[in-house]
């Protein structure tokens, strides 16, 4: 299925939660990032039971610490 | 307040600004914002803001320059390398403009020290370059009821938010906690791009001028991302989260903590460089 993370177009299998969805945009460090879907900041314990669906609209935001 | 005849022609190209103006250009005089870090960031916001006309800049720092920061903190030179960075900056910033009156806070900002600093400015700039530091900036302003420009630069991207606070989401919606020890992505020996801190520090400087002229829309509840490979600019709107641990109905963050000591993750020289 098809769904848009960080404005583009991307093909991911079905049934993939966010966990899931990190490990497979090899998002090497996970803890590094904060995600939102459909305009929903997730709290990182609901990383495990967000499945995502067609269509969803998804966006990482990374840490970024240097100044 | 009116200007002089050499305000009027130093200050003659905002004045033209119909958004600015002789009145507009009174309110910068007027104004008074705390840059916390004279580094990357803080370095272009303290000239721009200088030479804006800004009339109180506080400079907060702890560190002394070193030769290391050269490469993008662009108040330091090679002569200010040893010496403390509040006063290598504030040299900086009289030199341009002495209208400026430049406040000297040579401490790193702490939970003890960060409201009693704080309550004298109308608007904040996070220049610091850890994430104990950025998210006690966040909490320290949400605390205060300040108003703050969030800025962070990493290798070759940069982000930037403007948080008013208990109007608009805050630093916490989006990044709730510092991330773990572990994880350390946070300071300049995972490398970056020197100019990054100019166009983040800059924008971070237009804020605070936006926000002291009334004008325009501030970087509220949008999280920019600048990719410097891409060249490209992505505006990621947000949305005050119900459960952010500070700005919420139900926080659990309710006092200003110190963090964990900043650190870079690094040992011996050899830094955990981080990858995505």
């Amino acid at each position: 299925m098809q769904i848009k993370i960080n404005d583009t177009l991307t093909e991911i299998p079905d049934g993939l939660n966010i966990i899931g969805l990190l490990t497979q945009q090899k998002v090497k460090m996970p803890d590094m990032v904060s995600v939102q879907v459909n305009g929903v900041i997730l709290e990182r314990k609901a990383f495990a039971e967000t499945l995502l669906k067609a269509n969803d609209s998804v966006d990482f935001l990374y840490f970024m610490g240097g100044g | 307040m009116s200007l002089t005849d050499e305000q009027m022609e130093r200050y003659s190209r905002h004045i033209l600004l119909p958004q600015v103006g002789g009145k507009g250009q009174a309110k910068l005089l007027a104004g008074r914002v705390l840059l916390v870090g004279a580094g990357g960031l803080g370095s272009p916001a303290a000239l721009y803001l200088a030479a804006a006309g800004v009339g109180t800049i506080g400079i907060m720092d702890g560190d002394v320059v070193d030769l290391s920061n050269l490469q993008r903190q662009i108040a330091h030179t090679t002569a200010d390398v040893g010496r403390a960075k509040v006063e290598s900056a504030a040299a900086k910033c009289r030199a341009i403009n002495s209208d400026v009156n430049v406040r000297l806070h040579p401490v790193r900002l702490q939970a003890g020290n960060a409201l009693e600093i704080l309550k004298d400015y109308d608007f904040v700039i996070d220049g610091t370059d850890n994430f104990a530091s950025k998210f006690l900036v966040a909490d320290a302003c949400h605390f205060a009821g300040k108003p703050y420009s969030h800025a962070g630069i990493l290798r070759f991207e940069g982000q930037a938010m403007t948080v008013i606070p208990g109007q608009t989401g805050c630093y916490r919606c989006l990044f709730r906690e510092p991330p773990p020890p572990s994880a350390i992505p946070s300071c300049s020996q995972a490398g970056v791009l020197g100019v990054l801190a100019g166009i983040m520090g800059t924008i971070q400087a237009t804020e605070a001028l936006k926000y002291l002229l009334g004008i325009g829309d501030l970087l509220s509840n949008r999280l920019l991302v600048f990719d410097a490979l891409k060249m490209s600019f992505r505006d990621v709107k947000f949305q005050r989260s119900p459960t952010c641990p500070i700005c919420s109905a139900n926080p659990t963050v309710t006092t200003l903590q110190d963090g964990e000591p900043p650190s870079c993750g690094c040992a011996n020289g050899k830094c955990a460089v981080p990858e995505k």
